[in-house]
């Protein structure tokens, strides 16, 4: 097995950005990581997109902190599915993002402050293009591939149809065309934690001092139970009771932790509010409440897609409930009905909408052919 | 694995077709027909193995199961069809055949003749058939429902399916006489009436 060749870099975009909201930011960074080496015909690249919580860092150790293994490990370096023995693949930190690109915490240029409450509202479309931006100055023309889980996903998906020339395949794993009315909901309830909580000043919090811990605890606590299946929460905790030290397993009639998954949950929020930024948390869950391909098009997702040139792959998960088997086919419904390319894999998993992250060797077996035949294609 | 019926299939789809091949297995078929003529085909499958060979042979397949029926997909959406060694599989056998002639311009079904001498000559010794047709012993089948080349004939006209052509097959060569009786595979090419 050869090296990952990790390389970390920040890329500053100096032209001013026009965002879907009417806004235009004036300069930005991304921050990416690449993986594998980059072809003489610049025809290796695969672009792989972050979920809510993720960054650029993918596969790997960090080089800051060897503890520190990029979310995708288990899909992305050599040998694996996404094979970087083959493949340059790039992570990038979305711009609104907490792990270096530009986001709510950085300064301001117009009154060297930081943005908070100021910074704007991203789509997933804004991702897009400063992620094409990014391809044009690594003099990247077509992506092999844009991949990516759940809100990922969607960016892969918003890539096919915003830029149809520039990705020869799309892999959408674990996503959603948009958000149902329960996906706001579970994410509204989530911002209401972050925005009630006082320390959370308007979102101006960093002048304060101050974070709105317990709202984001809560927030990702909520979050958390949707990205689980009811199932793997019974195989994981059951009504098993926290006693780490072998006490009596009489209840003890309080409301400290007294359950398993209670500890679970507030272990999650505690961790999670720890290095995420809440202003972010507001900002990508909108992103996810707001994206909607079909909205240009009276809701015809078929007419959203009706100018994808990319090769597709669609993945779903059978007990995830957050973004279900259901919210995929509409994708592949929508894609046959334009007869676009396209596989559809319903992997019969128990962990959830998390399945994405874990090993499955169905799952990864099916990516890794996948790739496989994409370099047998080329050859 | 090159199958009896896959030329006879080949012979009724015309090239450019769209094609979406239902129970589509390894995808040898499809494979098969695309390097017959030009086509432009998905797959269908249920079983995550099969799925997997498709994806390693760069085919465009789909996973679901077929007893649901097609919502996937709308009708008149493709060209040909083809219901190939699968029809026997499925318990929801009027749905499934209504819905390929609505999702299909035209269609081939071809399933194993349980009418054949042999097998019936089994049954009149008192066992369940197993021949090449039949490969399986009575508790290890796949197949869900046996039926002869006239049952077929009835249950198409019932549902008002119009046969446009068939080709009765006993180890490779097309049968003639008697085809319910000689033939051990049938190929029927259907559309809606």
């Amino acid at each position: 097995m050869s090296e990952l060749h990790l390389s970390r870099n920040t890329i500053h975009f100096a032209e001013p950005l026009p965002l879907q909201s009417g806004t235009v930011l004036s300069g930005y960074d991304l921050v990416i990581e690449t993986y594998g080496k980059l072809n003489a015909d610049k025809s290796n690249a695969v672009l792989v997109c972050h979920a809510l919580n993720a960054s650029h860092h993918v596969a790997g150790a960090n080089p800051d902190d060897a503890s520190d293994i990029g979310w995708w490990d288990n899909m992305i370096g050599p040998g694996k599915p996404v094979d970087t023995n083959h493949f340059f693949v790039i992570g990038v930190n979305n711009l609104g993002s907490c792990f270096g690109s530009t986001g709510p915490k950085s300064i301001n240029p117009a009154n060297g402050k930081q943005y908070g409450a100021d910074f704007p509202v991203i789509t997933v479309e804004d991702w897009v293009n400063t992620q094409a931006r990014l391809a044009d100055k690594l003099s990247i023309r077509r992506f092999a591939a844009v991949m990516g889980g759940s809100l990922g996903g969607m960016q892969a998906l918003a890539w096919s149809i915003q830029f149809p020339k520039r990705l020869a395949h799309c892999i959408v794993i674990a996503s959603t065309p948009k958000l149902s009315a329960q996906n706001i909901a579970f994410n509204e309830v989530a911002r209401n934690a972050i925005l009630s909580d006082p320390d959370f000043h308007g979102g101006n919090y960093y002048e304060h001092g101050v974070v709105p811990k317990s709202g984001l605890r809560l927030a990702r606590m909520v979050g958390h139970i949707t990205y689980l299946s009811d199932d793997d929460m019974a195989e994981k905790f059951g009504r098993d009771l926290q006693r780490p030290n072998g006490e009596s397993h009489d209840y003890r009639f309080s409301f400290d932790v007294e359950f398993e998954v209670e500890s679970y949950l507030r272990h999650q929020g505690d961790k999670f509010s720890a290095y995420f930024d809440a202003n972010t948390y507001l900002l990508i869950t909108r992103a996810l409440d707001y994206f909607d391909p079909s909205r240009r098009y009276e809701g015809s997702l078929s007419r959203a897609l009706a100018e994808v040139q990319a090769k597709f792959l669609v993945v779903s998960f059978s007990t995830d409930w957050r973004f279900s088997p259901n919210r995929s086919r509409e994708i592949v419904e929508a894609l046959l009905s334009n007869k676009s390319e396209v596989s559809y894999a319903e992997i019969d998993a128990p962990h959830g909408h998390d399945a994405f992250l874990l090993d499955d060797p169905r799952y990864h077996n099916l990516i890794r052919a996948y790739f496989e035949q994409m370099l047998e294609l080329k050859s | 694995m090159r199958r009896a019926d896959f030329a006879a299939i080949a012979n009724w789809i015309a090239p450019n077709s769209e094609v979406l091949d239902l129970g589509c297995g390894d995808g040898s078929f499809l494979e098969y027909l695309q390097k017959q003529k030009p086509v432009h085909a998905y797959g269908v499958e249920i079983d995550d193995a099969r799925v997997l060979s498709c994806a390693q042979k760069g085919l465009n397949v789909i996973q679901q199961n077929l007893e649901g029926g097609l919502a996937l997909f709308e009708n008149n959406s493709f060209d040909t069809v083809v219901l190939s060694q699968t029809l026997q599989t499925i318990h929801e056998t009027e749905k499934i055949l209504r819905e390929v002639v609505r999702v299909g311009k035209e269609s081939v079904v071809s399933f194993p003749n349980f009418g054949h001498w042999s097998h019936r000559l089994a049954v009149g010794l008192g066992r369940m058939p197993v021949s090449k047709s039949l490969p399986y012993q009575w508790y290890n089948t796949p197949n869900v429902r046996v039926l002869t080349v006239a049952d077929f004939e009835k249950l198409a006209s019932s549902l008002g399916l119009q046969i446009l052509d068939q080709c009765i097959l006993h180890e490779g060569r097309q049968v003639t006489l008697m085809p319910n009786l000689f033939g051990s595979l049938a190929l029927f090419r259907v559309r809606r009436a």
